[in-house]
């Protein structure tokens, strides 16, 4: 009777809001106008207002058109697609991860809103299906895996937009454009931290399989379904432009270590030498404080390594870039890039696009600041100048230095106190600074010095990318320190307190023992 | 009124009776109405650039002289080459086509497809070929169809339908940025691709009043209305001219 009673009141009683996930597309409106609108617009076409500071350009939800998918080329994405894209963003573009900003509630009303703006959802003959991926091969970073993944990578033809060593520099590269007409890169693929869909050998195997949508990314899948590539020939592939990245995302480091070298320093940009020097990643971002800016600069950070011998300082800048530019067939490329980064205050880009170099340039204050206190980070101001290396590709003269007096002004110094060397290959710049420690002009030039913080950054052009003067990638303030000689005592100490160690511990066991045999006797 | 309202309704079903045994078929080519017409072209001939293929020996070699892009095709006797006519609107709500069964065959060949413009049915396979053996993509840009986006890095055959209809959809290469093929996609069979003589012909149409557009990549799309009667032949000649 109890019991009946207790059952009774159990159904009587208001169950619990279903855990069936409910998706409101009333409430994802809501959520969708107060974060997504300002890029992808109201109309979900990515349109919002944003939209034009962007590249590539805000998904446009009214084509149901999605990179990143588990599904075949030309399918809807499946719901946990959309939701990863909202869940943990897009690497390398402007969307972020919403997984901790939005309440779970909230990413699902939204996931559900946006789909709204496409029939193609509501049409029930376009039921989107999960290719079947099974898992990764083992042995993937293994030589012979490797290998047959560089075949297939040369076989299906990768190297035509993404290079021979994956930067981004094949030679149809220039010519790429996304279905809207906007210029688009082929992925560089050593940066596997700025994939879209994510840098796992997994994720790179799923984009193999089902294409990047709307891009010249196609799908591969035919391969397989024809029998002219295994499934483990293609996870192969997969393994292997995944080794082309480091193993995890680079570490960005404040202080860049020159460190101190009694054998002779590298002698030229390729030197082996440099292979045996600690790499530094200083990434970098586009200009937009002052106008124009630049929304969509090509070089995405720098590799930085340093050296000296107490008497030269050398500094070699590494980054990946598709183009040797000046190079005539990015011109196009060039023009479209200019047209649809096209600045608020800019004119239209001239009919015939310019011809522009390649750029870099690497800034330190006059001199070595006694407190916290530097220049303005932004090629410094007409009362606080900064100290600059330059180096123009194809110019006969390599590198320059000069005094930045902000951003419209450089007064190159005349005295030729640096060398400038530079080499381009398969798709990388490598750099490489040389420099007296100390010069005769102290009063202009940086006297370098051992043991400081000495405050440095970074800015890089790409002339094939419409980039020149304040359209350029910059760097905030870093730091280079020049290791001190290490002083004989720093050696030395540790071995006489192993000497005394010990030799207090030997006296103190033989005291010891004496008293012991004492004892007996 | 009321009489006349009626007589109308009679006389409205008896004609959609009369064509609803309409049915495109093979041998029913013959039977119906033809529209034929010529697409002539007036002003300068555009000069088509060059194109290089000299990153693709394989595609190179098949050319004695270097080609040239084929965004504007004017044919020796003035009239302009890949122009897509077809029965725009005008066909019976009852009429119902059987997706024709042979497939249509697009080849890649010498970093080109061939050919340039086609038709095809909603549901009829398309044979995309790669007789090339280097590597092309085969990028389909349809809104009404869902895009794809395929790889071809060998000679393969990869057959792919359109759901829905749709003039045109572009198709591209992205490996070879100039290699550009219009498919346009009907429910019907009443469509045709001006070639080098610059002529068309539609065959085997129910009688009606249609309107046929032809349509040009560069030069956009004209209209005209025909009425045809049983086997009659009518001309409808568009005229493009050069902008």
């Amino acid at each position: 009777m109890i019991n009946e009673l207790v059952l009774l009141a159990a159904a009587l009683v208001p169950r619990p809001p279903s855990l069936v996930p409910v998706q409101d597309t009333t409430q994802g409106k809501i959520v969708y106008g107060k974060w997504c609108a300002g890029c992808h617009g109201d109309g979900g076409a990515g349109d919002g207002p944003a939209a034009r500071y962007m590249l590539p350009r805000p998904r446009d939800f009214t084509l149901a058109l999605y990179k990143i998918r588990t599904t075949a080329s030309g399918q809807l994405p499946t719901d946990p697609d959309i939701e990863r894209a909202i869940d943990e963003g897009l690497p390398g573009t402007a969307m972020p991860e919403w997984k901790t900003r939005l309440s779970d509630r909230e990413r699902r009303d939204v996931l559900a809103y946006l789909k709204t703006f496409s029939a193609y959802f509501a049409d029930t003959s376009q039921r989107p299906t999960p290719l079947q991926f099974g898992s990764a091969p083992g042995g993937g970073k293994g030589a012979e895996a490797l290998r047959i993944g560089r075949q297939f990578f040369d076989s299906i033809a990768c190297h035509k937009c993404h290079g021979n060593q994956g930067r981004g520099d094949g030679p149809s590269a220039p010519t790429l454009k996304d279905d809207a007409g906007f210029p688009i890169f082929a992925a560089d693929l050593s940066q596997s931290w700025l994939f879209r869909g994510g840098g796992t050998v997994e994720d790179i195997y799923r984009r193999l399989r089902t294409g990047v949508d709307g891009t010249p990314m196609p799908s591969f899948s035919d391969l397989i379904d024809q029998r002219l590539i295994t499934d483990e020939e293609l996870w192969r592939l997969a393994q292997y432009v995944r080794s082309l990245s480091p193993e995890r995302a680079p570490a960005v480091r404040d202080v860049i270590h020159a460190a101190q070298r009694d054998a002779p320093l590298p002698g030229s940009p390729t030197d082996s030498a440099w292979n045996g020097l600690e790499r530094y990643w200083v990434p970098l971002v586009g200009q937009v404080i002052r106008k124009p800016r630049w929304f969509a600069p090509a070089v995405t950070g720098v590799w930085v390594q340093a050296a000296h011998d107490g008497r030269s300082l050398v500094l070699r800048v590494s980054w990946d870039d598709r183009s040797q530019s000046p190079d005539s067939a990015w011109l196009e490329h060039t023009a479209r890039m200019l047209e649809t980064m096209a600045d608020d205050d800019t004119a239209a880009p001239a009919p015939a696009p310019p011809l522009l170099p390649d750029q870099i340039a690497v800034q330190f204050p006059l001199a070595i600041p006694e407190g916290m206190e530097r220049p303005y980070f932004l090629m410094g101001s007409g009362t606080q100048p900064v100290y600059q290396w330059r180096w123009t590709s194809g110019s006969a003269g390599g590198a320059v230095t000069g005094l930045a007096r902000g951003l419209e002004r450089f007064d190159p110094l005349p005295r030729a106190s640096l060398t400038g060397q530079a080499v381009y290959d398969q798709g990388a710049w490598h750099v490489m600074f040389t420099r007296l420690l100390a010069t005769a002009d102290d009063s202009t030039q940086l006297q370098f010095r051992t043991g400081r913080a000495i405050p440095v950054a970074f800015f890089a052009w790409d002339g094939s990318n419409g980039e020149r003067g304040a359209r350029m990638a910059v760097s905030t303030w870093y730091f280079l320190s020049l290791d001190a000689p290490t002083p004989p005592r720093v050696f030395i100490s540790p071995v006489l307190a192993m000497v005394i160690t010990l030799g207090l511990g030997w006296s103190v066991v033989r005291r010891a023992q004496r008293r012991a045999r004492g004892d007996g006797d | 009124m009321r009489t006349l309202g009626m007589a109308v309704t009679l006389v409205a079903g008896g004609v959609a009776l009369g064509i609803a045994g309409w049915r495109s078929s093979a041998d029913g080519a013959q039977a119906g109405a033809t529209i034929s017409g010529t697409i002539k072209f007036t002003g300068t001939r555009p000069v088509m650039a060059k194109i290089d293929m000299s990153d693709e020996p394989v595609c190179k070699g098949k050319y004695q002289t270097a080609p040239t892009k084929e965004d504007v095709v004017v044919n020796a006797n003035g009239t302009l080459d890949n122009v897509f006519v077809y029965v725009k609107a005008g066909l019976p709500a009852t009429y119902r086509a059987a997706a024709a069964p042979t497939p249509v065959v697009l080849d890649q060949d010498g970093c080109r497809y061939l050919p340039h413009v086609l038709g095809i049915m909603v549901g009829q396979s398309l044979q995309i070929k790669n007789s090339d053996g280097i590597a092309h993509n085969i990028k389909a840009k349809g809104v009404k169809n869902r895009p794809f986006n395929i790889s071809q890095p060998t000679n393969m055959t990869t057959t792919r339908t359109f759901s829905a209809a749709e003039v045109m959809v572009g198709l591209e290469c992205s490996v070879h940025g100039w290699m550009k093929s219009w498919v346009g996609v009907l429910p019907h069979t009443f469509f045709a691709v001006s070639g080098n003589s610059g002529t068309f012909a539609i065959k085997g149409l129910p009688p009606g009043t249609y309107t046929i557009e032809a349509w040009h990549e560069r030069y956009g799309a004209q209209t005209a209305t025909v009425t045809v009667a049983g086997t009659q032949t009518k001309t409808a000649d568009f005229t493009f001219a050069a902008r």
